[in-house]
């Protein structure tokens, strides 16, 4: 008998405490880089930061994040753990990780499953799809290029061409012929993501032919940046986060992708029992895109006009850019 | 469009050349000391990885690459005593530890960088020493004599090693042990000693070529910053016939095809940019089935040692 209300006490203690102290809500990440990489994944990861701040804390706000999850069978197995573990939203912050959501959202009804870069929800209650218009940013970056650039080339080092990789590029290429044609653009793709050693090289291989501005995207553009701040007076211009820190005197402005908004809205649609269903893409009206300029680098006026043209024109509509 | 084959384009994909094969240089020498004696350190990638780290960390805080270069070194070295002790004193299976070493290092290399560092830095790292005289010759002058130490060093490396490996005692020693372990021994040769050795000179110098990436060639350091160029550096030995003048010849290769494809697409040479980052690869393998000289493998290579038996 004692036992018994030993136990019945221990309960209603138990659930005391447990009403007392609210659970966190509890979002999880899964990202194909390091939360560190100056590019994709840090943007996520920084904007996860700043929520977490918003809403009172760690307290208030629980995340967990697994990186360097370039492997999608690894990652599958992350994004499933993280579900069955109960957390309330699952991110896997990768375009490459969209069949592995498919396959695993439906076994978990209750959570909410967010994935990008894509516009496909597979007609799924739970599951949210992000993308970025990439190529908003990429054509802003590239009217300033054009107008900064004094040989006349301008150097892209690529990843591979895909993705949001490859609509920023199309986007800057435009944005550079929109302010003079006979200007050449020079593409180069490393074939990989993460390796550094040959973004490097081909970013010297822009500048040894000429090339006085550069771009390119990915986080082995560290090295592209690298080999500009080495060349001395070669321009950088960024993308997916701010890069300014990287070469403060050489990086004109990155286009930021800011995810806080998308955050805020997908967990209030959760609390408010709404887990997907919705695509999102982050643009220059929208507030998702930002172009950050470097307070670093003194922009001639003129550039910095023509780009804030280019920022406005395509926010009201004037300026399409395709994708 | 300029000529593909200018005088310019020449000398700048040579340029770009001799800095990729630097990394691969240390490393492959390295691991041509390891597997002469015997030993097969597939852990190569991961000793880099760490030894970058080491470089770039230690050279941030101290202020001298130097003390970030001997850094870089020491944990290669360190790295080399671990791989030693499992794979000759315990007698591990050499491929399946030299992959644990790699994971190590991969993901020590990435813990480390997180807690200590942060977030992706720059530093100045070594700069290039003109080297009068012969630096103004035309033509040749700028791409192999106006380079970083580290550059330098790993070009040098070539002949030292072979002379080593082929004149010296310590030479023969080592190949014997690599050949023939039972024979050595029977000659008062300490195997174990011997092969303890070649693993940490090839896992220092494996640091080198890490510290050569993070301090000397990209000033930085990321996750996975390697991107795999230890195991390239594995098969290159294979490619050099397990001589440091052949390690020489698939290093450069193996660069100068990487730096003329990166050419071709700045020039706009219409090729597909999936077959052009493919090309180094496919002709490095069509390169290895065709030279190989299997007569110069170690015969005791991937055999660990037990006195008595043969």
């Amino acid at each position: 008998m004692k036992l018994k209300r030993v136990l019945i006490a221990f309960v209603l203690v138990s659930a005391l405490v447990a009403g007392v102290a609210a659970a966190p809500f509890r979002i999880a990440v899964i990202m194909p880089s390091a939360t560190t990489d100056m590019a994709f994944s840090q943007s996520m990861w920084g904007a996860l930061l700043t929520i977490q701040k918003e809403m009172g804390g760690p307290s208030a706000l629980e995340i967990k994040y697994t990186d360097n999850m370039f492997n999608v069978p690894d990652a599958a197995a992350a994004i499933r753990d993280y579900a069955s573990q109960g957390f309330d939203i699952v991110i896997a912050h990768g375009s490459q990780y969209g069949s592995s959501v498919q396959e695993i959202a439906p076994d978990f009804p209750k959570v909410t499953f967010a994935w990008g870069t894509d516009v496909n929800t597979f007609g799924m209650k739970n599951v949210y799809a992000y993308t970025a218009a990439a190529e908003q940013g990429g054509f802003v970056n590239g009217v300033l290029a054009a107008k900064l650039t004094k040989s006349q080339k301008i150097g892209v080092t690529g990843p591979v061409e895909v993705g949001d990789a490859k609509t920023y590029i199309d986007g800057f290429v435009q944005g550079v012929m929109s302010v003079n044609k006979g200007i050449t653009v020079s593409k180069t793709w490393t074939g990989s993501f993460s390796d550094v050693a040959l973004m490097t090289a081909a970013a010297k291989t822009h500048i040894a032919s000429g090339a006085d501005v550069l771009t390119g995207s990915s986080q082995s553009v560290v090295g592209s940046i690298g080999a500009a701040k080495d060349a001395g007076k070669v321009l950088w211009f960024g993308t997916q986060a701010d890069q300014a820190s990287l070469a403060p005197a050489l990086v004109v402005a990155s286009q930021v992708y800011d995810w806080t908004g998308m955050l805020r809205d997908i967990i209030s649609q959760h609390k408010a029992g709404v887990l997907g269903g919705k695509t999102y893409v982050l643009t220059l009206e929208n507030g998702g895109l930002k172009v950050a300029y470097n307070p670093s680098y003194s922009l001639p006026k003129a550039a910095k006009s023509a780009g804030d043209a280019a920022i406005a024109g395509i926010t009201k509509g004037s300026i399409k850019v395709e994708p | 469009m300029r000529g593909v084959f200018s005088l310019d384009v020449v000398s700048g994909i040579l340029n770009t050349m001799v800095g990729l094969a630097t990394p691969f240089l240390y490393a492959a020498i390295g691991e041509t000391f390891a597997q002469s004696s015997g030993v097969v350190n597939l852990g190569v990638d991961g000793i880099m990885l760490l030894s970058a780290f080491a470089a770039f960390y230690v050279s941030l805080i101290s202020g001298s690459l130097w003390l970030g270069l001997a850094a870089a070194a020491a944990v290669g070295l360190i790295l080399g005593l671990l791989m030693s002790l499992v794979s000759v004193t315990l007698k591990a299976e050499q491929g399946v530890s030299g992959i644990g070493l790699y994971m190590f290092g991969l993901g020590m290399s990435s813990l480390l960088f997180k807690v200590l560092v942060g977030t992706v830095k720059t530093l100045q790292g070594f700069k290039p020493l003109h080297i009068p005289l012969l630096g103004d010759i035309p033509f040749v002058g700028p791409i192999l004599f106006n380079n970083n130490i580290l550059v330098y060093g790993a070009f040098l490396l070539v002949p030292l090693s072979w002379w080593i490996l082929e004149k010296t005692t310590l030479g023969l020693k080592i190949k014997s042990v690599g050949q023939n372990p039972a024979a050595a021994d029977s000659l008062g040769i300490s195997v174990n000693g011997i092969r303890y050795l070649s693993v940490c000179a090839g896992a220092a110098l494996a640091g080198i070529a890490g510290a050569s990436l993070s301090i000397s060639l990209l000033d930085l350091f990321q996750d996975n910053l390697t991107a795999g160029q230890g195991f390239i550096a594995v098969a290159l030995v294979y490619f050099g016939g397990w001589s440091p003048f052949g390690v020489l010849a698939g290093a450069l290769l193996f660069s100068v095809v990487n730096s003329f494809q990166l050419w071709m697409q700045v020039l706009g040479v219409k090729i597909p940019a999936n077959i052009a980052v493919m090309l180094p690869y496919l002709l490095t393998i069509a390169a290895l089935t065709v030279t190989v000289n299997r007569a110069r493998q170690p015969a005791a290579l991937n055999k660990p040692f037990e006195r008595g038996e043969s």
